[in-house]
């Protein structure tokens, strides 16, 4: 009992078995550590490296196509050399890195952003309002997302100008892949609450007249929420490599503002003159992040809920 | 004495709509299934007394349980508590103080709290729902009193429920029902998941709540010798529909239905006396009820009229007995 | 001989944070013929011996020390494909929930010749033959038609029946049933009880009852074994643990199981709780909730001893020899 009350929180924390399991996990902490650097290195770019790629100003197309630092004719102020307008590799894949995980966490959060209240709603009800709510997640699912964000991309593309249209296009992504996940969302949120409602919690908040919004909110999201996020986690991962596809198919974020995806489309016009550094170091960046990202998410699944695997 | 009868439940019917969906039924042609779950039932209890409700798996008196606290709607038949009908009654107010005068424990331990609420949470819940304490202070001595009312510390408040045992969450589980202060305790097997040592820990402390707080309790149970500790009246219930209803001594010493002497025939005796005689047969669908009286094909006094006719409840002295046999004087 | 004979069986649950010993130094044998009930609190380590015996302990569970003998053949690590034979041949399994038994793919026939003919040497008609003998036997009516149904078509009584069917398919020496009427309702207990005790008498099956019912262990049972926090606490005849139990804990236990007509205004109830495996005292594991406990009880662990004039043995300071308990 004593024991109990002189830990402190960091303490519990230390001594908790998810920390246990985190800890000895050496591939779990390995991809989290690179995520991490990964994540400061994209938000602090404009700190960690002098050059501003993305500015037209600012590039001297006297420096393009030079190879990196450790190859002939390489210099170390451009580490992993430049393309074809001088840019520098290193930073533009900081810069690319951080419009990918903007996009692959934004679009995410609009999934559960959707998905979890619908589903929640959906399975705690059932009846017609769970048909109708998992009917239209169904029809949902039918559209893939790279569908969508080409449809929408189509429209925006045609109905505004070049300038409004570079402006719009990140936002565009973001709410084309949101849309297309987010019934993944729902069906694992719905399941959790079509469990948790028959149980006699429920029964007892409901006898003292709780209204069904408090209900829902109160117990049932913070019961199911937990499989929900884990299943996220993953779909961070997902939604970076579909704006990846996107961006390299060219319907996704325009060069002015490149994430890896444009970066990967960008250097592959350069691969077979001989100019690989281009394409190859923003595509094993992005082969780092989403798998560091997914051995993460793995890890929690794992942890967190076994039955899930 | 009429108004000595806190809790009236009149023809009580619950019945279930368990058919496939429309378009499916429609395909196939299938009929609309009704799964009568509890099937015309009618009991009173008078306050501060325990009447129980008695059976086996499937007889439907969980199902009175949810639909007489209001969990499952009734498709008829009247509740009445404290002279007031519940189906008549419209104004939130009142709903809301009705609601507030009767409480439910439930079965498992493990299902019957919120997992990530601290157990303070937990017992003020009701308090806050009815808006029972003036302020924060108030709430927080209220909390602390019905943690010790139930045989825990205060400090068990800051706890979450994985942290007790099965025996210890039951009685968090009182501590919340007991919280808005009601009158009224609906208890639906409350101690069956625990063990025999720990059971008798709650079961006593049922018994002294209910002195102290002059608490009536409708308990439900399949333990006929929980049943036979902790009650005034006993209900035996088959199929949907009460066969007996006595008072505990004239239930165990005389029970008049056959139902009943089957029930009280097939408890594993303690004493070792083995001549325990089973007999064959397990209660049948409730979807696909036998005719007439639904016991008759197990009745070893089944006759004719008894696949006919349904039996009423007649009155025998201080009992009730819905049996054509106890009425032709046969038995 | 006895059919199966344990004896200083410890189980552990290495963890993180520390071994846990789920069963300590049990010992206890059965002869054929003879049902012995194993009573205990859930999470005393009643169900973890049964499952020791057949070899179907959860990882990291594991036999640390102590022997079980089946028909003189030392079985405590045998290997899973060794062991899996055993467990189709020579003992039968029922657990509390029949459906956790039974595949809901397959009819009942089929799951029933399927195992018989994995472990004999049979034709299909002869199987078929031996499965319809076997329905019959544990009082499935019309087994003939009842041969090509799912489990999910059998009422709860008529599956645990179906699952002591498959257990007694290859005629077992031992039959470890954990909860087998825990499920049911008291009417088809009392028929599930009967076809146990009909299966000891006429076939001279060894069976373990495990189960918390002591309605149940009163009716089936010759002998009982009282486990409390993984040790064995009393052993002896039924008759002598219901009737005149010795163990201070035994005593509590039977008391607080109320009884009909007994009109008591409160129930004797044994005060607190089992301690947890990792938190158990020291000396005697009941020795905090015993009116009796003494200096020695929470020194020292007591031995199995005889107790009592009915023949029991138990493992309490109060009938050991001399004035250590003074």
């Amino acid at each position: 009992m004593r024991k109990e009350q002189t830990l402190t929180w960091w303490g519990r924390f230390v001594d908790h078995d998810v920390t246990y399991s985190f800890l000895h996990s050496p591939v779990t902490v390995i991809a989290s550590i690179v995520t991490v650097l990964m994540i400061i290195a994209a938000f602090c770019a404009p700190v960690l490296t002098s050059y501003t790629p993305f500015v037209p100003g600012s590039l001297n197309l006297l420096d393009a196509f030079m190879p990196p630092a450790w190859e002939p004719g390489g210099v170390s102020e451009h580490f992993l050399g430049t393309d074809g307008q001088g840019r520098d590799i290193l930073a533009a894949i900081m810069y690319g890195t951080q419009v990918s995980l903007t996009v692959g966490l934004l679009s995410v959060l609009l999934s559960i952003a959707i998905g979890i209240p619908l589903g929640i709603i959906a399975g705690y009800n059932g009846g017609w309002v769970d048909t109708a709510i998992m009917r239209i997640a169904d029809i949902q699912l039918t559209i893939p997302p790279i569908l969508i964000a080409l449809m929408i991309d189509g429209v925006t593309r045609t109905s505004l100008s070049s300038e409004v249209h570079e402006l719009v296009a990140i936002p565009v992504l973001i709410v084309s892949i949101g849309l297309a996940s987010w019934p993944q969302y729902a069906r694992i949120t719905r399941s959790g609450a079509m469990v948790e409602r028959r149980k006699d919690y429920i029964a007892a908040a409901q006898l003292i007249q709780t209204p069904t919004a408090l209900i829902l909110l109160r117990h049932i999201f913070p019961n199911v929420v937990g499989p929900t996020l884990i299943v996220a986690t993953i779909g961070v991962a997902v939604a970076i490599i579909i704006e990846a596809t996107l961006s390299f198919l060219g319907v996704g974020v325009p060069p002015t503002t490149p994430s890896l995806g444009t970066l990967i489309r960008i250097g592959n016009n350069f691969l077979f003159s001989g100019e690989w550094w281009i394409t190859l170091f923003p595509a094993f960046t992005l082969v780092v992040l989403v798998l560091s990202v997914n051995l993460i998410g793995d890890w929690l699944r794992d942890t967190f809920n076994p039955k899930l695997r | 004495m009429p108004n000595d009868i806190i809790f009236t439940v009149n023809n009580l019917k619950v019945h279930f709509d368990i058919s496939s969906p429309f378009i499916t039924r429609l395909i196939n042609g299938a009929p609309k299934l009704v799964l009568k779950a509890v099937d015309g039932l009618s009991f009173r209890i008078r306050r501060g007394e325990t009447f129980s409700l008695v059976g086996e798996s499937g007889c439907g008196k969980s199902t009175v349980a949810r639909a007489v606290s209001g969990l499952y709607s009734v498709t008829s038949g009247d509740i009445i508590i404290d002279g007031q009908n519940l189906a008549e009654v419209k104004n939130k107010s009142k709903i809301t103080d009705i609601s507030r005068r009767m409480q439910m424990i439930f079965q498992s331990p493990y299902a019957s709290l919120d997992p990530r609420w601290r157990v303070r949470d937990i017992i003020a819940e009701p308090i806050r729902a009815f808006g029972l304490a003036k302020n924060k202070e108030d709430e927080r001595s209220q909390v602390e009193k019905l943690l010790r009312q139930v045989g825990l510390s205060e400090r068990d408040g800051e706890k979450f429920p994985h942290e007790f045992s099965g025996g210890q969450r039951q009685r968090i589980s009182i501590a919340r029902a007991l919280s808005s202060r009601p009158e009224f305790l609906i208890c639906d097997e409350p101690t069956s998941a625990l063990d025999v040592s720990v059971q008798a820990q709650i079961l006593n402390l049922m018994t002294e709540l209910q002195d102290e707080l002059g608490l009536t309790y409708l308990f439900i149970s399949h333990d006929l010798a929980v049943i036979d500790h902790i009650s005034d009246w006993i209900g035996v219930m088959y199929l949907g529909r009460v066969c007996e209803i006595t008072p505990k001594a004239a239930l165990f010493s005389n029970p008049l239905h056959p139902y009943t002497r089957l029930l009280l025939e097939t408890i594993p005796d303690l004493k070792g006396n083995n001549k325990r005689s089973p007999l064959e047969g397990e209660v049948p669908s409730p979807i696909t009820p036998p005719s007439g009286c639904t016991f008759h094909p197990r009745c070893p006094f089944a006759k004719e009229r008894c696949k006919r006719e349904r039996p009423e409840l007649i009155t025998l002295g201080e009992s009730q007995v819905a049996c054509h046999a106890v009425e032709e004087k046969r038995l | 001989m006895a059919v199966v004979d344990i004896s200083n069986l410890c189980i552990e649950f290495p963890t993180r944070r520390g071994v846990l010993s789920a069963v300590e130094n049990l010992s206890l044998s059965i002869e054929a013929g003879e049902i012995l009930g194993v009573v205990g609190e859930s999470g005393a380590g009643k169900s973890l011996t049964g499952n020791a015996i057949v070899g179907l302990l959860e990882p990291p569970g594991h036999v640390t020390a102590g022997t079980i003998f089946l028909n003189g053949r030392d079985i405590t690590h045998l290997r899973e494909s060794e062991m899996r034979k055993i467990r189709g041949a020579q003992i039968g399994v029922i657990f509390q929930d029949p459906l956790t038994s039974l595949d809901p793919l397959y009819t009942i026939g089929r799951q029933l010749t399927q195992t018989i003919l994995t472990h004999q040497d049979m034709t299909r008609a002869e199987a078929k033959k031996r499965a319809i003998d076997l329905l019959i036997e544990v009082g499935i009516p019309a087994p003939e038609k009842r041969f090509d149904a799912y489990p999910h078509e059998f009422s709860g009584g008529m599956r645990q029946r179906v699952v002591i069917a498959l257990a007694l398919c290859c005629e077992p020496c031992l039959i470890i049933a954990d909860e087998p009427t825990t499920a049911l309702d008291v009417s088809v207990q009392a028929q599930i009880i009967t076809l146990l005790k009909r299966l000891a008498r006429e076939k001279g099956v060894a069976t373990m009852l495990v189960t918390h019912d002591m309605g149940v262990i009163a009716e089936a049972a010759d002998r009982v074994a009282v486990i409390y926090s993984g040790r064995l606490a009393e052993i002896g005849t039924v008759r002598s643990i219901i009737d005149n139990p010795q163990h201070p804990y035994t005593k509590g236990l039977m008391d607080s199981i109320p009884q009909i007509g007994q009109n008591l205004k409160s129930l004797p109830n044994i005060v607190g709780s089992m301690p947890r495996l990792d938190d158990r005292p020291s000396g005697c594991a009941f020795n905090p909730r015993c009116s009796k406990s003494k200096d020695i009880c929470r020194r020292e662990l007591p031995n199995m001893i005889a107790a009592g004039d009915t023949g029991q043995s138990a493992a309490c300071w109060i009938y050991a020899e001399g004035d250590e308990y003074a």
